[in-house]
């Protein structure tokens, strides 16, 4: 079927609007982050609650106000807690009607924006080439952003809902960044006009294996944000708890989430998408199987696929070695995304192999 | 206290230094302990990414020959070095087996005493309360039933057992009724699974490597060949093959057919082909496309690549025929511009003449265009195909360097002849389809047309299936091991006096936040079946 080359151009638009109005959320949460009040689970300056505790009464009513101890996770780190919900750790209240408050709704409600503009981005693309919207590089990378933003949208609702109400929302600029340089890198160096697939990449295989790829390493993306986030942080704590000059970008750190927070979120993260990315991969070998009857060969596409499998699994096996949860373990998964990023632009572009997917000429 | 922390760990426990006695068992004992240890684990998956890394970096010899040498004629220092350490074939040189190996042997002095670990976990009840539960991570305020001790203890265990914890029920001498319960082994049930099928899944790529074999061979409309090593152009056998393995199959190619879109982009390869066990006329009919192997028992046969064959009709001095289609290979893959030569090793030789005249055989060698530009150059095609076909050819005549014999195909003609003089050009010439070329001797070449070429790779791995079953086993496991946490709860009920005072604490190793809610679901639902009142209130 022949391209549809408004569709197309619809698509290139969108791409425009959507990077603008993730780039506007990203100020506006650089605004809340800057101004805003320390992070609502800050340092332990609270008192933590006694270890916490549920009544065994009847319903929930009793249930639901009794804050319940966080876990001493592993047995690492000081307990950190919330008071009782609706106070900030500082004893300040939380849902006050701060100018940073409705600066920070105001950019959560220009990231749902672009992301709706990101879908239709996608969607477009897939009409105008009759397809699924990944059959080249650009493609991929774009989809890459949505799933990171989507996935960066859930966990923050899931911190704003959970036990401990720690909130991340201040923190979107640092996800906003990456998103919105990948997406301009998208949108110039690797831009690709709309093409219909070529025989090879012709294969309900390439729906199963790719959007899995796509899937694990949105996610991916935010668990290099976390683990970025925590290593600041981390610097920051112990600068600040051996009395020592903080120099950027440890001084970031002072509005984050407690160290031992983003710890967790990283390794949920990951927890996530490292299934992912293994089933991603083996539906990968199985596709090279029927096309090119060896399910693995070496490629540079599979070479690195596979160093950034065992640099995840090297960061999973970490978090349970004493000595290296932490610090060691977050280099780690920062290492994983680079590995990442080398077999998205590194192997696309520089070496070439087998996998003829960028598209570019 | 038994409910501790790293009681529920799924890590080897620490193991204790060994006693101080001297000795080689002392010395394995200490060296097997340190291979099979987390952190041991860790470095050897970290030298396995780094391995890894130049086999991308660098040419590799089975993807990429001719870039090797490529890289050798560049760097005449360092590439004769990286050659004998094995850098042009990473995947298979001695050190990077040498990381994987270890690692093996690494998982198997994991995997086993985790097996007997956890089939002990698995059969044994949980342990006994901790003393003091406000300690706990997760622990309930304490409340009063009405119930007593025992009674309490059976609505609690049926609680817990309709929501599938493990329990099991202490009594102690005062009348306090301890309930241990335990859920969450599928935790570790997965991540055995997981690390086992690991080494599956290297016993299954190793098979591929000793019992697999593959041919490749390049097919010219209706030509036939069969499963055998004498009908492939190139072919590798695994160490535990030989000839006489290959299941015994014929095919041949009927027709090929390649679309493509306006771009020159093609949309769609198919090879039409009849296959059949063991005989030279196959019969049945079947399409191979790229992503649709034929599946046959025993072996797959591939649609790797294609291109044309121009039939050559030569008709020499003495009037004799000579005419093969001769594949031609692209050296441009977007429009199909393909170089190719064919070569009558036979031809000018006088009827019935028993003495061979020397230097009399023809040879040309040119460019095939499926779509020749109407102006310009004509060497360059411009469309993958066959809008305006046209070749261009040279003619040789001399000594091709071949020999006598069947008149052979060959991509090229042999250089060393053209420069030493003993193959001489005799002219070029531009021909469409039909075209007769009549050369200086009076011979002539016919352009007839031409035939397609599919280029099929054959080959059976029979290690695949063992490799898909591991892998979907790796994933399965993971799943289990990631998302399944391990986690206990106890609850004791103590005979007081204004009834039974039950308190209830919780533990989980990982991802303790995320048993906050189920545990408070859990105490609720407790705290109702027991119909709890809570402490004060009954003091009252
Ligand atoms: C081919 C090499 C290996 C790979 C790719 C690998 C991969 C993984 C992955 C992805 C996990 C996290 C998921 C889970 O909890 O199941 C894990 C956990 C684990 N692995 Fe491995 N592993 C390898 C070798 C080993 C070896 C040699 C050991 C023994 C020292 C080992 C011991 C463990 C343990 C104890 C855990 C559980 C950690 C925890 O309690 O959270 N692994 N492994």
């Amino acid at each position: 079927m022949p391209v549809d080359a408004t569709l197309a151009t619809l698509s290139d638009r969108l791409l425009v609007a959507a990077i603008l109005v993730y780039s506007a959320a990203m100020l506006v949460y650089a605004a809340e982050y800057s101004f805003g009040r320390r992070s609502r689970v800050g340092p332990a300056a609270a008192p933590a609650a006694p270890a916490g505790a549920a009544a065994l009464v009847g319903a929930g009513a009793a249930l639901a106000a009794a804050p319940v101890s966080p876990a001493v996770g592993g047995g690492t780190g000081p307990a950190v807690t919330t008071g009782p919900a609706g106070t900030g750790s500082t004893g300040r209240p939380v849902e006050g009607r701060s100018g940073t408050a409705v600066a920070g709704a105001a950019a959560a409600v220009l990231t749902v924006v672009g992301l709706l503009l990101h879908a239709g981005v996608l969607v477009t693309r897939a009409a105008a080439a009759h397809r699924v919207p990944w059959g080249n590089m650009y493609e991929f990378a774009i989809s890459v952003c949505f799933i990171a933003v989507l996935a960066w949208l859930v966990v923050m609702a899931r911190q704003a809902r959970g036990e401990r109400r720690a909130s991340i929302r201040h923190l979107g600029a640092f996800v906003m960044l990456p998103v919105v340089l990948l997406l301009g890198l998208a949108g110039t160096v690797l831009y690709t006009p709309v093409v219909p697939l070529v025989p090879a990449l012709n294969s309900y295989w390439l729906w199963i294996h790719v959007s899995a790829a796509v899937i694990a390493s949105g996610v991916f993306l935010v668990s290099f944000v976390t683990a970025t986030l925590y290593l600041i942080r981390e610097k920051y704590d112990r600068v600040t708890a051996a009395g020592g000059t903080l120099r950027f970008p440890a001084t970031l750190g002072a509005r984050f989430p407690a160290a031992d927070g983003l710890e967790r979120t990283t390794f949920r993260v990951i927890a996530f998408a490292f299934p992912v990315w293994t089933f991603a991969t083996i539906a990968g070998a199985i596709w090279a199987e029927a096309a090119w009857s060896r399910y693995w060969g070496w490629d540079p596409k599979e070479t690195w696929a596979f160093i950034a499998w065992v640099i995840y699994a090297a960061y999973l096996h970490a978090r349970a070695t004493a000595g290296w949860r932490g610090r060691r373990a977050a280099w780690i998964a920062v290492l994983g995304w680079a590995a990442m990023m080398i077999n998205l632009f590194g192997v696309n572009l520089v070496i070439t192999g087998l996998h003829s997917y960028a598209g570019l000429q | 206290m038994t409910g501790t922390v790293s009681d529920l760990s799924t890590q080897p426990a620490p193991v204790a230094p060994p006693p101080a006695r001297g000795g080689l068992v002392v010395v394995l004992r200490r060296g097997w302990r340190q291979l099979t240890s987390m952190r041991t684990a860790l470095l050897l998956l970290f030298l396995l990414a780094v391995a890894a890394v130049p086999g991308s970096l660098l040419p590799q010899r089975p993807l990429n020959p001719p870039k090797v040498q490529e890289y050798l004629d560049a760097h005449t220092t360092v590439g004769p070095v990286l050659d004998r350490l094995g850098f042009f074939d990473v995947f298979a040189s001695p050190w990077f087996a040498a990381i994987y190996l270890l690692l093996a042997v690494s998982l198997v002095g994991c995997i086993v005493p985790r097996l007997r670990l956890h089939a002990r976990a698995m059969t044994t009840p949980p342990p006994a309360a901790p003393k003091r539960f406000d300690r706990l991570p997760q622990y309930a305020e304490p409340a009063v039933i009405a119930a007593d001790p025992v009674a309490g203890a059976a609505a609690v265990r049926a609680v817990l057992r309709r929501k599938r914890w493990r329990t099991t029920v202490r009594t102690a001498e005062d009348g306090t009724v301890e309930i241990s319960a335990e859920k969450g082994y599928l935790r570790e049930t997965g991540n055995l699974v997981f690390h086992t099928a690991i080494l599956a899944l290297l016993a299954g790529a190793a098979a591929g490597v000793l019992w697999g074999w593959q041919g490749n061979v390049l097919l010219t409309e209706g030509n036939t060949f069969c499963n055998t090593t004498q009908g492939y152009d190139q072919y590798d056998l695994g160490q535990q093959v030989d000839g006489s393995d290959l299941p015994p199959f014929c095919l041949s190619l009927d027709r090929f057919r390649a679309t493509y879109l306006d771009s020159g982009q093609p949309s769609s390869y198919a090879a039409s082909v009849r296959y059949g066990a063991g005989d030279a006329d196959p019969r049945r009919p079947v399409d191979i496309r790229v992503n649709e192997p034929l599946r046959l028992s025993g072996a797959r046969v591939y649609l790797l690549d294609h291109g044309y064959a121009p039939i050559l009709k030569y008709t020499d001095r003495y009037g004799q025929v000579f005419s093969s289609p001769n594949p031609f290979l692209p050296s441009d893959l977007v429009t199909l511009t393909s170089d190719g030569a064919a070569v009558f090793a036979d031809a000018n030789q006088k009827p019935g003449e028993r003495a061979r005249t020397r230097n009399v055989e023809v040879a040309f060698e040119g460019v095939y265009t499926p779509t020749a530009p109407e102006s310009g150059p004509r060497v360059r095609s411009v469309f993958p195909a066959e809008r305006s076909p046209g070749i261009t050819l040279a003619a040789y005549r001399g000594d091709t360097g071949l020999g006598s014999g069947i008149p052979r195909s060959v991509y090229s003609l042999d250089q060393n002849q053209v420069q030493k003089g003993a193959l001489k050009l005799v002219g070029s010439k531009f021909l469409r389809p039909g075209q007769t070329w009549k050369l200086d001797d009076g011979s002539t070449l016919e352009f007839v047309g031409t035939k397609q070429w599919a280029g099929l790779r054959v080959d059976e791995d029979p290690g695949q299936k063992v490799v898909l079953v591991a892998s979907v086993l790796m994933v399965i496991g993971l799943i289990g091991s990631l998302t399944v946490r391990r986690r206990r709860l106890w609850v004791r009920l103590a005979p007081g006096a204004g009834g039974t005072v039950v308190g209830v604490g919780g533990l989980a190793r990982t991802d303790a936040d995320s048993y906050d809610e189920e545990f408070r679901r859990t105490v609720a639902d407790l705290g109702r079946a027991t119909a709890a009142q809570p402490v004060s209130a009954v003091e009252d």
